[in-house]
């Protein structure tokens, strides 16, 4: 399939003036919510060319990064148990815990490997029964019915030696907390596009008829993020506050009916904790009692510290989009790509590392 | 880590699992969550299982779409101020 034309440079430019065209005769904040659109934004350089009345901030996006550190030390935990190999996807691999990281823990020698999927940790279970595998999820709506899927498969199968430790969270609710935070202010939403490619367009409705924030899904070539930066504008210049769909190619209206059914017999809504905004209601992912065999929560006896937070991190803040990645101290001294400190800085979708990577961040956007 | 890229199927095998191809390389890649899709449709591929089926022709006019946008009647003056 040729995604050429979504990088095409006279389409974008077209949708440059559209953008310019539709000044609201106001300042606008517009917020992404997906590490694939803040590495999109930041590596197309779109900072550079929009209006001077726009500005792009980056959400909590990043699973990785929204994960709390109680989670990343309970993974810790069950990879320091005998006999286990503890499988993730290689973003997870550096990120800081209270005390340790996963890359420590291998480094220390115990059995942590970086899968590209889940079932890849279960072919390892299947290969050798005398291991217990288990899989650290962390993601959102677009890897959870992966996870459904592994599980079902692992049941179906018969493997006994496989379990997840669930971390997964659902985006939409997030976006609830953050319009109602006050200290966050966001004119719109940028919307994620392969969350959406499960969940569909519904979710999201609240945001526009509750809240009166208009919200359009968009894919990660420069022409998709940029004409769904000119439907916004769109809206908000003629007042209204609607859910579009810019990335049509990826996303169904109703999203993907079928994958959303695997999550639902395999997960409940539970808690969940997010970095930097904290517990918000039902929008974690529990493995339902039905398969709690596969749950490594229940199947290990974990003991976890009392977690401790990273000092002069302002993870958290960047993560709600009320500081920008350089206006933290550590921002590029104490932490960078190399020596990151905290997990915004730690995953290559973070905002701080696509902001260390791509901006010229000493003299832009000090707006 | 919601990346997911486009990917041709080639040929379906027992438990819904595929191969694709992606710009010229092959993968295995699981059909679980696409009940509907069949070899030769093209589907996003997400860390080993295709999301969704990609509508080809959706995505053929909302390029059509965008074209059409006003700005692309000048399209020379905004070649020139590029160049």
């Amino acid at each position: 399939m040729d995604l050429s034309a979504y990088r095409d440079p006279e389409i974008a430019r077209g949708l440059i003036e559209a953008i310019r065209a539709a000044d609201p005769g106001r300042q606008v904040k517009i917020m992404e919510v997906c590490g694939t659109h803040t590495v999109s934004i930041a590596k197309n350089g779109l900072r550079g060319v929009m209006p001077d009345w726009i500005t792009l901030l980056s959400g909590p996006g990043c699973p990785v990064c929204v994960t709390a550190n109680h989670d990343i030390d309970s993974a810790i935990a069950i990879a320091q148990l005998p006999d286990v190999t503890l499988t993730t996807f290689g973003d997870m691999m550096k990120v800081p815990g209270s005390y340790s990281s996963l890359s420590r823990e291998k480094g220390e020698g115990r059995d942590v490997r970086i899968v590209y999927s889940p079932l890849d940790a279960l072919a390892l279970a299947e290969k050798d029964p005398s291991r217990q595998v288990v899989f650290v999820a962390v993601g959102f709506e677009t890897t959870a019915p992966l996870i459904a899927a592994a599980i079902l498969r692992a049941q179906e199968a018969g493997i006994t030696n496989f379990s997840v430790f669930c971390a997964h969270k659902t985006v939409p609710a997030a976006l609830g907390a953050l319009v109602n935070d006050p200290e966050v202010q966001v004119d719109a939403f940028i919307l994620p596009g392969h969350v959406s490619t499960i969940i569909g367009m519904e979710p999201y409705r609240f945001l526009a008829e509750e809240y009166h924030v208009p919200g359009v899904i968009a894919g990660f070539e420069p022409v998709d993020m940029l004409q769904a930066i000119w439907m916004i504008v769109e809206q908000l210049k003629d007042g209204r506050a609607e859910i579009e769909i810019a990335y049509r190619r990826g996303v169904e209206p109703h999203g993907n009916e079928h994958a959303r059914e695997m999550v639902d017999r395999v997960f409940e809504p539970i808690d969940a904790d997010w970095r930097g905004i904290g517990v918000i209601p039902q929008t974690g992912l529990g493995i339902r009692e039905e398969f709690s065999a596969y749950d490594a929560t229940t199947r290990f006896d974990l003991e976890i510290p009392e977690p401790k937070e990273i000092k002069g991190c302002q993870c958290g803040d960047v993560l709600r989009g009320i500081v920008l990645p350089f206006e933290c101290r550590l921002f590029g001294k104490g932490c960078t790509p190399e020596h990151p400190i905290g997990p915004c800085m730690v995953s290559s979708e973070g905002s701080c590392a696509a902001y260390y990577r791509y901006t010229d961040y000493g003299k832009a956007e000090a707006s | 880590m919601c990346l997911a890229i486009p990917a041709r199927i080639v040929t379906i095998e027992e438990h819904r699992m595929s191969s694709v191809d992606i710009m010229g390389v092959s993968r295995k890649v699981s059909l679980d969550l696409v009940p509907e899709a069949v070899v030769g449709d093209f589907v996003l591929v997400h860390a080993g299982f295709a999301l969704q089926v990609i509508d080809e022709e959706t995505a053929t006019e909302t390029l059509d779409l965008l074209k059409t946008l006003p700005f692309f009647a000048e399209d020379e003056g905004l070649v020139a101020e590029g160049a």
